[in-house]
């Protein structure tokens, strides 16, 4: 009884049933750390994953990831707007896609709420996360994608993989139905991001060169803090799930913070006994593994929790990187797969583990038991896994036909900050 | 008149300077480039991914110099860039063929 009642919660706060006006009174606190939550995740992406990603590519191709990131953060806004919001949050259809209902966020007024804040800030809160998700995965196709080409994927992607997932999970759909437990977006943001990056790599191929000529990358200082902002930022994401101004928002920055920095540890670790030097682009690419594998399971699992799961992100994002790079040979350009889409995963997966209350967790669903919640977990991830892999592969076909891919040989060995876009990042 | 083109390595830069400040040598010309000679490379990481590196960053002085002055000027580049280890670098002498002062339009001696 009490998992159904938390079950119809999260749609009913969602805004589902507005007109019964399921009436909690705004709370000003809820909102104000909503409101911060919305700016720090935006943050995130503008400029936190931006100067993430510049540095780690040549200075040729700097202004080709920047404008990659910006102008997904526009396109996705005006989607959103559009429809975005209506297909995920709407009135759920079959409970695999929104409605229209709310198309151009018609009946999103001024006093709308959303739970206990207003249906805006949730609007707001909800885009950052539509956002980043496909500025994510330029990463994996950097230095050699076609702009045209990455507008027209990354703006069709949205609605045909992301709307649909976050509604399966979050919007009322069936994963979400099912007791599917992704706090605050490791199905919906980052397996899916991942996916789609690792698609894109194979399908695009790799970059002239790689793996034997030599790219490093052109701004590390600029890399790390990027990195920096992600690491705050991700509070927002993660305390910004539990969409209030309480304890819950409190544990889920807990173990995303302690997730961090065991992660970088464990990642510097790593490579330092593999490879003889604990390295800057290895200890932040821990950071960034450590707080994507919590993220699903931020707002179910307690401290001790948070630690493994940075130990199990740190060494298994590592080692998936090692295996996507060097064995498989799949260039993968900025790690988004084995980053984002294993860490994902493994969260989704030790999220089942760690809720237990024996495991210091905040307690599985009523009446269900570890194996029952990894059972649910799994059908979750190879739901997301699969429909993201299909229509990516599709949608890159598809744009492939209207606008190349990939850049020529010669425009991506001249660089694309020139080719694509006639400027220089840096003019000494 | 003559051209010395010293490639050297870049943290001996400053002693260079000085030393050719103490032998009479005004104005030189500095640029920053990568080579190498038997000097090897190295190897840099980056998230697994481990290139070899051959290119190696040094420093290029150009000095131009009657030719007087080019065996004190070459003597006092020589000590002050040199470690005793492998890619000190190295010191080519060419023939100048004119020089002029651009300002005043002097040539030959008086423009060095």
């Amino acid at each position: 009884m009490n998992a159904l009642i938390r079950r119809m919660i999260l749609p009913v706060m969602f805004g589902i049933w507005p007109a019964v006006g399921w009436s909690q009174a705004i709370d000003t606190g809820d909102t104000a750390w909503m409101l911060t939550s919305t700016a720090l995740v935006l943050f995130m992406t503008l400029p936190g994953l931006a100067l993430f990603y510049a540095g780690l590519v040549g200075s040729r191709n700097v202004l080709s990831v920047v404008m990659q990131c910006f102008s997904i953060a526009c396109l996705v806004s005006v989607i959103w707007l559009v429809c975005g919001y209506s297909l995920t949050f709407g009135g759920s259809i079959g409970g695999y896609v929104g409605d229209l209902s709310k198309a151009w966020l018609i009946g999103v007024e001024l006093d709308t709420a959303a739970g206990t804040i207003p249906e805006t800030v949730f609007v707001m809160f909800q885009l950052t996360f539509a956002i980043i998700t496909p500025a994510l995965f330029v990463g994996a196709f950097a230095e050699r994608m076609r702009f045209s080409a990455l507008l027209l994927f990354a703006g069709a992607w949205v609605v045909v993989v992301y709307f649909p997932v976050a509604h399966w999970v979050w919007g009322g759909g069936w994963l979400g139905d099912m007791g599917f437990r992704d706090f605050a977006g490791g199905a919906v943001v980052h397996v899916t991001a991942g996916v789609a990056a690792v698609v894109a790599a194979l399908v695009m191929g790799n970059r002239r060169g790689f793996p034997d000529a030599p790219m490093p990358p052109h701004n590390l200082p600029m890399t790390v803090t990027g990195a920096c902002m992600l690491w705050v930022g991700w509070f927002g994401f993660n305390a910004g799930s539990a969409v209030g101004s309480n304890g819950a928002a409190g544990m889920a920055m807990l173990v995303t913070h302690i997730s961090a920095a065991v992660a970088s540890l464990t990642w510097m670790t790593a490579e330092w006994v593999k490879y003889g030097k604990p390295t800057v682009v290895g200890i932040v690419t821990g950071m960034v593994a450590g707080l994507a594998t919590i993220t699903p399971a931020s707002g179910y699992v307690g401290p001790i929790g948070g630690f493994i799961i940075g130990l199990a992100a740190g060494l298994g994002c590592f080692m998936a990187t090692q295996f996507i790079k060097r064995t498989l040979k799949i260039d993968d350009s900025l790690d988004v797969f084995p980053v984002h889409g294993v860490g994902g995963m493994i969260g989704l997966v030790l999220t089942a583990v760690f809720s237990a209350t024996a495991l210091d967790g905040l307690g599985l669903d009523e009446g269900v038991t570890i194996s029952n919640q990894l059972v649910t977990q799994v059908l979750g991830i190879l739901a997301t896994v699969v429909w993201t892999a299909i229509a990516s592969f599709v949608l890159l076909k598809v744009v492939n036909v209207i606008s190349p891919l990939r850049v020529s040989d010669d425009e991506e060995t001249d660089g694309l900050d020139l080719v694509l876009h006639k400027e220089r990042g840096y003019n000494p | 008149m003559k051209l010395i083109t010293a490639v050297i390595k870049p943290f001996r830069l400053d002693d260079v300077r000085n030393a050719l400040a103490e032998v009479g040598v005004q104005g030189m010309t500095v640029t920053e480039v990568k080579g190498f000679g038997r000097q090897r490379g190295h190897t840099e990481l980056y998230r697994g991914a481990e290139y070899v590196v051959d290119f190696l960053p040094k420093v290029k002085v150009e000095v131009a110099l009657v030719d007087d002055l080019v065996d004190r000027a070459t003597e006092a580049i020589i000590e002050a860039a040199k470690t005793g280890k492998v890619g000190d670098g190295k010191i080519f002498i060419t023939e100048l063929v004119e020089v002029y002062r651009i300002r005043t339009g002097e040539t030959g001696n008086e423009a060095i």
